[in-house]
């Protein structure tokens, strides 16, 4: 039998040390693991690396808990209200170190950790300040001489992907949009599913063309339904973007952001007692189910 | 305001008042202005907010063979059925073409297939660069989100097509920080830096759409109704070139957005979220 790798979140997320790299937010505003996230500030785990393209409020939330020393992003904002405040704060007051990314450079990044290579090249960002970034190289092909940007690999320590469902094994369905979550799950050394719903693998089996999460990459599966509320997941639930506007409103301060903090993360013991707190309908309206697909030998 | 008043779109009353402009919104303008940047047949990249309703407004009068890719990996050729507050919200997905990831929409990009990308910005200078990074307010740096996407669509666009709120501290000599390339110092800056498509071809604002000379330089093209081209011009700190200096024609007047864009916009929009003034 395969190794059962469900456990607690409390559990899973222990096994994440402070100063590690941890790569979130990879489908950009769809399935952001925010339970996992809040999990992180709920037990401390300190001086973190965040890598992600975009990150709606996750990052910002995990700054201002006083998590990040340093943030390798694209993009650190809310999407619904535009500045992430607590990002702002501690990048104005010098205590966020910030390696700017575009979209693509994360991507490209990833997948060359993915691909166990040092970099690869790209003629994105030739021309802007951000391809000036430390980080990158400005380059000539050996091929055809052409300019181009060497992006460095980024391997991070833990990956966290939330998911429609997955096996107790670590395979893993999802479906909707994905970002970059495929090259950091392949790029990470360990990686943290959490699943609206864990099932039998005989059902995984059932689908294999939506397998993109296979078990030998997974460390932990944890079942943790509505885990990535406010985002929305397809077929679960909606965006609750009124949450993600009172969050602007409520964190605009230092101050305000702990008392939001008290609130909505130190004062739960996890996502169920979250939950319940969370009033609005978001269930999908009108479900559309794909048409049958068939396999067979 | 007449957005929160979307069966009023039914009707005449884009042509009926003695001022058009009392009709419909600086931002419904903008939309309007930017769906007829997407030409039939284009692949266009569309970026949050006013460009995603600008592309399902596309698409659904004089474009309706025109595609759309999101960075998150959405393909969609048809507008969302239900309001979009981001591009991975469910309506977006939901009866999309294809909901892939982002090495595959950003290799598209990359290999020089996507015709229209739509880009904003805090700062544009005269070459339509952009910053959405850090900007200065007197001694006090002001950290902005960053990137995304845009500088990818920025460099590896066919064309792009910028849009931003009128607003005098935006258009600065030179951005403080590239994140997006336009044209660079203008000429064939691009070719040199090697960046690859083609830059901005359109900039739209709240008062008026403005195009790129064959130096890269912005140049004031058409004043939505009510504006005064003066006006605008003295908005910039340079002396701006206008479409009378590139062509020889006078600065014109943008055209209104008909009842249809109107009805349409309201619909994808209703409570004005995005496209309320």
């Amino acid at each position: 039998m395969p190794a059962d790798k469900t456990t607690s979140m409390a559990e899973a997320v222990g096994r994440i040390e402070p100063g590690s790299t941890v790569a979130a937010g990879l489908a950009l505003e769809h399935a952001i693991p925010f339970a996992a996230g809040h999990e992180l500030a709920r037990q401390g785990t300190d001086d973190l690396t965040l890598v992600g393209p975009i990150s709606d409020v996750l990052f910002d939330q995990l700054v201002g808990a006083g998590l990040v020393s340093r943030v390798r992003a694209a993009w650190t904002g809310n999407v619904s209200a535009g500045s992430g405040y607590n990002f702002r704060r501690a990048v104005e007051a010098g205590d966020l170190s910030v390696e700017n990314h575009s979209n693509f450079s994360v991507a490209l990044s990833l997948h060359a950790a993915a691909l166990g290579v040092p970099y690869l090249p790209t003629r994105s960002l030739l021309g802007s300040d951000i391809a000036e970034e430390p980080q990158f190289r400005i380059a000539e092909d050996p091929f055809e001489g052409e300019r181009v940007v060497q992006v460095p690999a980024i391997a991070p320590d833990w990956a966290f992907v939330h998911v429609q469902r997955a096996a107790p094994t670590g395979d893993a369905h999802l479906w909707g949009n994905t970002g970059v979550t495929y090259e950091a799950v392949r790029a990470a050394e360990h990686v943290l599913v959490t699943a609206e719903e864990v099932v039998d693998l005989d059902v995984i089996k059932s689908d294999p063309s939506r397998t993109r999460i296979t078990r030998e990459q997974v460390d932990a599966v944890v079942e943790a339904p509505f885990g990535a509320h406010p985002s929305p997941v397809a077929g679960r639930y909606n965006r609750d973007n009124e949450y993600f506007l009172e969050y602007a409103d409520a964190t605009r301060d230092a101050d305000g952001f702990g008392a939001w903090a008290d609130e909505w993360v130190y004062g739960v013991d996890g996502r169920e007692e979250y939950r319940e707190k969370v009033e609005r309908d978001l269930s999908v309206q009108e479900p559309t189910t794909a048409a049958e697909v068939t396999y067979g030998q | 305001m007449a957005s929160e008043n979307g069966a009023g779109a039914d009707g005449a009353n884009g042509t009926n008042g003695a001022d058009g402009a009392d009709g419909y919104t600086a931002r419904e303008m903008m939309v309007s202005a930017a769906a007829r940047e997407i030409e039939d047949g284009d692949v266009a990249f569309v970026g949050m907010r006013l460009p995603l309703i600008a592309f399902q407004v596309a698409v659904s009068t004089h474009a309706p063979n025109a595609m759309s890719v999101f960075e998150s990996g959405v393909v969609r050729d048809d507008p969302a059925d239900g309001f979009l507050h981001t591009m991975c919200d469910l309506p977006n997905l939901d009866r999309a073409v294809s909901t892939t990831g982002m090495l595959d929409v950003m290799g598209r990009l990359a290999r020089g297939d996507i015709d229209v990308g739509f880009l904003g910005g805090a700062e544009i200078d005269r070459y339509g660069n952009l910053n959405t990074t850090r900007v200065h307010a007197g001694d006090r740096e002001i950290r902005l989100p960053g990137s995304g996407g845009a500088c990818d669509i920025a460099c590896m666009s066919d064309r792009t097509v910028i849009l931003m709120a009128h607003e005098p501290r935006r258009f600065v000599e030179r951005v403080e920080y590239v994140t997006s390339p336009g044209h660079g110092e203008g000429g064939d800056w691009r070719a040199e830096e090697s960046v690859p498509g083609g830059g901005p071809s359109a900039l739209v604002t709240s008062k008026a759409t403005f195009g790129f000379d064959d130096g890269g330089e912005l140049y004031l093209r058409t004043v939505h109704p009510g504006e005064d081209a003066d006006a605008v011009a003295a908005d910039f700190p340079w002396d701006l070139r206008t479409r009378e200096d590139v062509t020889g024609d006078p600065v014109g007047e943008t055209a209104e957005p008909t009842d249809e864009v109107l009805s349409l916009v309201r619909g994808f929009d209703p409570d004005g979220f995005w496209t309320a003034d």
